[in-house]
């Protein structure tokens, strides 16, 4: 009696601890996805220039807002003139806050830099070309010498259709992530075409052909693929694989999408093959001999029987394949180059989400607009593999409803 | 796991000792262990090193030689770039930053609204010097070229004395130091061309050199070997060109030479005077020169 109400308590807690697991899982995930979320709209509305810092002109100059791509060009030296940005003629001087330091001594600020702002001042009405990057907290008031332009607000279509990728030029950092998003997908596209074919011909082979020995030696070397660190993979690309690129396509650049792509494809195989292997072998040995036994091939057997019942396995190791090739970082990041360039070809040097990701975040400041453009780059990977599923989803629903029809 | 830090102190002395140790084996291992380890150095009384990757090898260095003549103190050094090092600083989380570059204006300002005061000292120099495929004829570069050259405006090898072949200019990632100081030096502050190629790792730039035909990049002078060329660079328009050499990087006559700083709080000037005059000694820049950096003497 007592053993049996014991048993009773425990099956409880038991059936308790499962229930709390699995809430305590779907809280964290909406977390995560809120908070990328969060983070990344902040993006938009911040300001183009830089967090705490004004762009400042002389107060004769016509020109009262800037874009960022043209304030880049003015302080990389490429718009030398500011007719070319819609005002008077003259040649644009560029003074940097730090200049400052060169002209005066330190002694010439006074206490706590009191004087700053005068100087800077100073320095602006003497250049009536001048246009000058300074920080809010020292700038000068804006007054019959000294003009401020006005800020724009980064918008979502900067961030969608820029293609230029500049999140550290200063003083008006570019997000443009076209690039990035099709630099993206250039590389996964080749690597699901290279891999998926490969990957379930040799499941194929694997549960259905090949003999019990070599599939015991073949599964778990299989495996073990999958279980080599992706930097290693990286490596390997960038010491093996990228100078036979460049030699037999007689590239000037070996770390092409093209590489990166064979990469990919190489690591998504493990996963493609032994969740489809797992899948195939499910199938019910009696499905198979009733096939048989009504006369059909082997091959009738698995193109129409064995393939057609492992279909949603199936299309879990293609959607596990391609976020595996679509969300890989670090092998990437060594053998494609990472230019932020729009791609042309194949045999170009890109750019991806993940690794842009990877390699930027570290140093991005935790307020900033990079830091916030990151986190919307992680949101637009978030959507793009949520896509995958859902559709992978509504295809196997789909397969089935077809079935009981 | 924190409160147990605290309580079991004399354990946790030891930990920390086998945690320095194979701190020395993983010495480049990833940001995921440094965080691990600032957790756990967070809660102790040592000295902790924090910032650019550039001093790491050689801060990690000297606290190893630094821990054999005095064992009862433990340094503890961490990565992560300059700017972490400093705004660790900031919060207190670190008791000496290592810098690859000087302290900008707005860290001192943040610092000093904090009532803090950032002491500097210059514990080394790095040269960066320039490097091409060694099959490359071009030898010597203006900084103007070079600006030309990871600007975009000069995209052939031909324009600047060298073969009919496209240049294909490497760079490190944006986190980097040495990214930042290159962009500075050479390139006055102006952006690097859209496109250029950026690499994850000085490792990863040179494998990327020696087999690419047209390739130039930039790395530290401790990083060149035979399998690249490095080249002389002239700063005054084409007058003398100066080789990359520790020698020439001392003289003050090769152009792109760094400063590497450690900054500490004023106050607290006691603590870490003593492992910062032993790098500063003849012994500790010894090790300097050794790494492969300059020494300041």
């Amino acid at each position: 009696m007592l053993a049996k109400r014991c048993n009773k308590l425990r099956e409880r807690i038991v059936e308790r601890i499962f229930s709390v697991s699995g809430a305590i899982t779907t809280i964290a995930i909406v977390l995560i996805v809120v908070f990328l979320f969060r983070e990344g709209f902040g993006l938009f509305g911040s300001s183009t220039i830089e967090n705490g810092y004004s762009l400042f002109v002389n107060a004769k100059n016509d020109i009262s807002s800037l874009s960022p791509t043209d304030t880049k060009r003015i302080f990389d030296g490429e718009i030398t003139d500011w007719r070319d940005v819609g005002g008077k003629a003259g040649e644009i001087k560029v003074f940097r806050f730090d200049e400052i330091f060169n002209l005066y001594s330190e002694d010439a600020f006074g206490d706590n830099y009191a004087l700053l702002p005068d100087k800077l001042a100073e320095v602006i009405d003497n250049n009536p070309t001048i246009i000058a990057f300074l920080p809010d907290k020292y700038a000068p008031k804006p007054s019959s010498v000294v003009k401020r332009l006005t800020d724009r607000r980064i918008t979502a279509a900067d961030f969608v259709l820029g293609t230029q990728w500049l999140p550290t030029a200063t003083p008006s950092p570019l997000y443009g992530m076209l690039p990035l998003i099709l630099g993206t997908l250039l590389v996964s596209l080749f690597a699901v075409i290279l891999a998926l074919p490969l990957g379930l011909g040799v499941a194929v082979y694997l549960s259905e052909l090949s003999d019990n020995r070599i599939r015991r030696i073949m599964k778990p070397a299989v495996e073990l693929l999958a279980g080599i660190p992706s930097v290693v993979y990286g490596f390997f690309g960038l010491a093996v694989l990228v100078p036979l690129v460049q030699r037999t396509f007689a590239l000037p650049v070996g770390e092409t999408a093209f590489s990166a792509g064979i990469v990919l494809a190489i690591m998504a195989l493990p996963t493609i093959i032994s969740v489809a292997e797992d899948a195939l072998r499910s199938i019910s040995p009696a499905m198979r001999e009733a096939s048989l036994a009504l006369g059909a091939t082997k091959w009738q057997t698995i193109y129409r029987v064995v393939i057609p019942c492992a279909k949603s396995g199936l299309l879990a190791a293609i959607v596990l394949g391609i976020g595996r090739a679509v969300g890989e970082t670090m092998a990437v990041l060594m053998v494609s180059g990472n230019a932020a360039v729009m791609p042309h070809s194949l045999f170009e040097s890109v750019r991806t989400i993940p690794a842009t990701i990877a390699a930027e975040l570290g140093e991005a400041p935790s307020d900033g607009t990079h830091y916030q453009a990151l986190f919307m780059l992680g949101c637009i990977l978030f959507i793009f593999t949520s896509i995958v599923s859902i559709a992978a989803e509504i295809i196997t629903k789909k397969h089935h409803t077809s079935k009981e029809l | 796991m924190k409160r147990e830090i605290i309580n079991l102190k004399p354990k946790t002395q030891k930990t920390m000792k086998s945690k320095t140790t194979s701190k020395r084996i993983f010495s480049r291992m990833s940001i995921a262990f440094a965080i691990a380890m600032l957790m756990f150095v967070g809660t102790m009384s040592a000295q902790r090193i924090k910032g650019s990757d550039t001093c790491l090898p050689l801060s990690q260095k000297l606290a190893e030689q630094w821990a054999k003549t005095h064992k009862k103190s433990n340094i503890s050094v961490t990565g992560g770039g300059s700017g972490v090092g400093i705004s660790a600083l900031l919060t207190g989380t670190t008791d000496i930053a290592q810098a690859s570059r000087k302290i900008k204006f707005s860290e001192k300002e943040k610092l000093s609204n904090k009532g803090k005061q950032a002491k500097e000292v210059i514990i080394a120099y790095d040269a960066l010097s320039v490097i091409v495929h060694p099959s490359n004829k071009v030898s010597k570069l203006t900084r103007e070229q070079l600006e030309g050259i990871f600007t975009g405006k000069i995209t052939n090898w031909k324009e600047v004395g060298g073969q009919d072949l496209k240049i294909v200019a490497y760079s490190r990632e944006t986190s980097s130091g040495t990214y930042e100081f290159f962009k500075e030096s050479v390139l006055l502050n102006k952006n690097y061309k859209t496109g250029i190629l950026s690499m994850p790792s000085t490792g990863a730039v040179i494998q990327s050199v020696v087999q690419t035909k047209g390739a130039i990049a930039y790395v530290g002078l401790a990083y060149l070997n035979q399998k690249v060329k490095s080249l002389s660079v002239s700063y005054d328009k084409g007058k003398s060109y100066i080789v990359p050499s520790v020698q020439n990087a001392k003289n003050k006559t090769y152009p792109i030479v760094r400063p590497l700083y450690y900054y500490y709080i004023a106050k607290q000037e006691q603590a870490v005077k003593p492992f910062i005059d032993y790098v500063l000694s003849a012994e500790g820049q010894k090790t300097v020169s050794k790494l492969g950096f300059i020494s300041i003497k």
